[in-house]
């Protein structure tokens, strides 16, 4: 049954990078932090296409790694093995990265190997990939890598042919001599390897006009072949000799028990071996299991017949009485009553009480589940003192140093090994599933693959916070806006990692709150207290969504109650180009920025506006459009990385439509423009989605909702068929930020706008539902 | 009761309940994990294989139901892995994360073998059953489109 899986992923695999020939040459000079260095000034810049710069990638938890030993190996036969240290879950970075070092270290990307590294950061530096900070993070470390790299190579050929380095050119997967001599990188693989690894100052880079495959979009995915026949390897995929397979039984209200449970006829089920109590955390939750009854059995069906045939009463707990409709008043009283002020530019209650007019609005979304079309599944095999675990996992390093907690297992004894993630937007950055596999292997003595069904994925997610922001603006005798007061209001994410207080954070404030970048002089955020009640946790985009929500549709709907032009009204609101000012802002001491250095990604209003244009122009913004159809924009700036969406809305029969979308990227260099592209083209369905589908309710403490029937998502017969993307295109120096999340706030207020452009009704809770 | 069934040409048989859903069936028991499991109610098409040529959800099919049938699943579509729909998927270059294509290609290959003149409109409502969370539409449109006509 092991045959089926790739060699890497085989039961005690070794790092298959490890296994090639520059591993075998046992020398580790590590090279780690020069990276670092050298963008703190601690060395002088060469005259390069290439200037560091430094990144949020260095504050992460065991930063960024820049050994090319680490990260590369050539075989004799010249393949050039690279290891991947992402998790792939469809934005591409298991293709974008090792392309990025492979152009800069001339490797033919036809003869290079992808492998995935386990979770081990204190060897890849971090892995934790959520945030949108692949490329973001990393396209530096890669060229660096590859740089160094193909000095290696150099030296070594011009060591064998006695001649000086700078008299030795590498071409495409080999180098050339001065008289005419030619060597393979295979051929020089050994000798390159026992080089010393050169520093940052000694490497140069390819001009970017010599990129063979970076801003070029032309490189299939590195799954692609295997996708396509089956052969790829997700989490349920891995099939170990003697595994087991369980489901699970979770309480249905957050911190609930088991009171009593009888499992007779669940025994009686053929193939059903065991029932085990697993316990459940007290909150905060962090990433433990919710506890509650696992069947194991010897195949998954048997284990879903012997759940059903439980019989189980259940002890609800503290959050029983959670119901959406009460909670969502509840909210709404709070945010007119907003008691936590954390950013006060200017005097904004003097600017309302002098306002020759206000305008106020609220909008409202409810939770959301991620649902990745693979629902959580983990295969573990824990023995008297080791864990090996098979994940489909956003965060290796993290599951890794939970289940050594968890199981009582030093570190070293556990291995985490990644497989392609089946879709990830969040939920697969928490690794409940993987410590119910380990503690069940553990309980049995066996392997055992616990199994997420789709109502399990549905009702015990980590929810997408539900939220209402109210918006205020006062306004002098001539309409130009002088005051702005956002209020938003939401259980926060905090509150599954720590005592909840009620009020958000200083990452959610960040995302589309206190980083408002308008043109206005008095600006206040705050917020009011949500206690929560269920698992929050952070889906795609987190708190971009509700706000850019809500702040694109009211300046749309502000352009309306003045008569004005939306484009106009909102570029006139973000106001000449300019970095915003962050220390004349008012902002909040603990500011985040994405975790990015401010002066480096600063809040750029000239992007923001540039982006506006670019997406207005390409749909048509302001030509007249036949009955029942119009044009909704909205821009948002997210993950360091500014995109505007113009969409072009069709109502019939009053069923919504979204025949076209233009998405305007600024997201610095773009190193992979065809998974730019693909992001922001799934942005614009998962954006659809969530306009008029997503909605999670609860009643009792409950998840109302369970599968496809009740938790819809756009299909192929309404979809935006038509998106296309516009990439403002910059060099290097213009630094890489994040793709995976940006494209989807601004897609739900730009349908908004639309419908209200299209029929004049102006919605304002999420979901909208399919119809006007 | 065991039940005999040919699964990608050959002849299988797998000792099950016969009410056991095919997609466990095959994943479990015959080892093919190309056919995913995505909500087991018939509303995501993750598991898409083709019984006697057509396309049906694993999940709703019982394993006593194909009894003497053929069952072809993403591994056996095509022996090299070369179906026109599979090259159209790569020339597209189709998938984000992939999960759901195997489904996908398992439709849109029943698709176009039953009406090789397919119109656009028939490949939107013939694709509507599978689901992609990714958001791969427009391009999943496109290679069923391409791989029927050839544009």
């Amino acid at each position: 049954m092991l045959n089926h899986l790739p060699e890497h992923l085989r039961p005690g695999a070794r790092d298959a990078a490890r296994q090639s020939i520059i591993m075998r040459v046992d020398r580790r000079d590590v090279l780690k932090g020069a990276l670092a260095g050298f963008a703190l000034g601690l060395f002088a810049r060469p005259a390069t296409a290439f200037e560091p710069y430094p990144t949020g990638g260095l504050e992460m938890p065991r930063g960024l790694v820049t050994d090319p030993l680490v990260f590369v190996s050539i075989d004799p036969d010249g393949t050039v093995t690279i290891v991947a240290h992402r998790s792939e879950m469809g934005q591409g970075s298991r293709t974008s990265l090792p392309m990025v070092l492979a152009d800069e270290m001339d490797a033919d990307w036809n003869r290079v190997k992808i492998v995935q590294a386990p979770g081990d950061e204190p060897r890849y530096g971090n892995q934790d990939t959520d945030g949108s900070r692949s490329l973001r993070h990393h396209v530096q470390s890669m060229r660096q890598m590859g740089a160094a790299v193909r000095e290696m190579l150099r030296r070594a050929a011009a060591k064998s042919w006695g001649v000086e380095p700078s008299a030795v050119t590498v071409g495409l997967h080999e180098a050339q001599g001065p008289g005419g001599q030619r060597a393979g990188f295979g051929e020089l693989a050994e000798a390159a390897m026992v080089e010393p690894v050169p520093a940052f100052e000694e490497l140069t880079f390819k001009d970017e006009a010599a990129f063979r495959y970076i801003g070029k979009g032309e490189v299939q995915i590195t799954d692609l072949r295997d996708i396509t026949t089956g052969a790829a390897i997700y989490g349920a995929d891995v099939i170990l000799d003697g595994m087991k397979t369980a489901v699970i039984a979770r309480p249905p209200v957050l911190g609930g028990k088991v009171k009593s449970y009888d499992a007779t006829e669940t025994l009686a089920v053929p193939g059903v071996e065991q029932v085990i109590e697993l316990a459940g955390a007290e909150a905060p939750v962090n990433f433990l299991p919710l506890g509650g009854l696992a069947v194991v059995a010897t195949n998954t069906w048997a284990a879903e017949q012997g759940r059903e045939k439980l019989k189980i009463e259940w002890e609800d707990g503290p959050n029983a009485g959670y119901e959406s409709g009460s909670y969502r008043a509840a909210m709404d009283a709070a945010s007119q009553a907003p008691d936590n002020i954390f950013r006060e530019q200017g005097d904004t209650p003097a600017a309302f009480a002098a306002a020759a007019k206000t305008f106020e609005r609220a909008y409202f979304q409810t939770h959301m589940a991620h649902i990745p079309m693979e629902p959580p599944v983990a295969v573990a095999n824990v023995t008297a003192d080791a864990c090996e675990v098979w994940l489909p996992v956003q965060s290796p390093y993290g599951a890794r140093e939970d289940l050594a907690k968890d199981l009582g297992i030093p570190i070293e004894n556990v291995k985490v090994n990644v497989t392609l993630l089946g879709g990830g937007f969040g939920r697969k950055s928490k690794w409940d599933f993987a410590i119910e596999a380990a503690r069940l292997s553990q309980a049995v003595g066996a392997p055992v693959r616990v199994q997420w069904s789709r109502e399990d994925d549905i009702r015990h997610s980590f929810m997408h916070t539900t939220s209402v922001e109210r918006l205020r603006v006062a306004m002098d005798g001539k309409g130009k806006v002088t005051g702005w007061h956002h209020t938003s209001v939401a259980p926060s994410i905090l509150s599954t990692f720590a005592p909840d207080s009620g009020y958000q954070f200083f990452i959610e404030h960040g995302m589309g709150h206190v980083d408002a970048p308008w043109d206005v002089p008095n600006i206040r955020c705050d917020n009011a207290k949500a206690m929560a009640h269920a698992r929050i946790g952070w889906f795609r985009s987190v708190s971009n969504v509700p706000r850019a929500w809500a702040v694109q549709s009211f300046i749309a709907e502000l352009a309306d109650e003045l008569g004005r032009d939306h484009k106009e009204m909102l570029l006139e609101l973000i106001g000449p180009p300019r970095k915003v000012d962050i220390a004349t802002a008012g902002m909040p001491e603990d500011f985040w920025n994405y975790g990015e250095p401010y002066e480096e990604y600063p809040i750029d209003t000239g992007r923001l506006a540039h982006v506006v244009e670019v997406a207005a122009d390409a749909a048509g913004w302001g030509a007249s459009l036949p009955e029942g159809e119009g044009i909704g924009l909205a821009v948002h700036r997210s993950f360091v990385t500014y995109v505007a969406v113009a969409a072009r809305v069709k109502v019939v029969d009053r069923v919504i439509r979204v025949p076209e979308m233009h998405f305007a990227v600024d997201c610095g260099f773009a190193a992979n423009p065809e998974r730019i592209r693909s992001q922001m083209e799934g942005s614009a369905v998962m954006g659809m989605t969530l306009a008029l589908h997503s909605g999670i309710t609860y009643e009792n403490g409950r998840v109302q909702q369970s599968n496809f029937y009740d938790y819809d998502v756009v299909r192929s017969d309404n979809f935006p068929e038509r998106v296309d993307v516009h990439i403002v295109p910059h060099p290097f120096s213009v630094h890489a930020s994040g793709i995976g999340e940006p494209g989807v706030p601004p897609v739900a207020p730009a349908i908004g706008n639309a419908i209200f452009a299209a029929t004049g009704q102006r919605l304002r809770d999420l979901p909208l539902g399919t119809e006007v | 009761m065991p039940t005999t069934f040919t699964l990608n040409g050959a002849q299988q048989t797998l000792d099950a309940p016969p009410e056991m859903p095919l997609l466990w069936a095959v994943r479990d028991l015959a080892g093919l994990t190309g056919t995913k499991y995505g909500c087991g109610v018939g509303l995501c098409g993750a598991c898409t294989v083709h019984v006697d040529g057509e396309a049906v959800r694993a999940c709703l099919v019982t394993l006593d139901e194909v009894d003497g049938k053929t069952v072809t699943t993403i591994e056996g579509l095509d022996p090299e892995g070369e179906h026109p729909v599979q090259r159209a998927w790569r020339e597209l270059n189709v998938p984000q994360c992939g999960f759901c294509q195997a489904g996908q290609i398992m439709q849109a290959a029943s698709l176009i073998a039953a009406k090789p003149d397919i119109t656009d409109a028939e490949i939107l409502e013939g694709m509507r059953g599978n689901v992609c969370r990714c958001g791969c539409y427009q391009r999943i449109v496109a290679a069923v489109r391409h791989a029927a006509t050839g544009i």
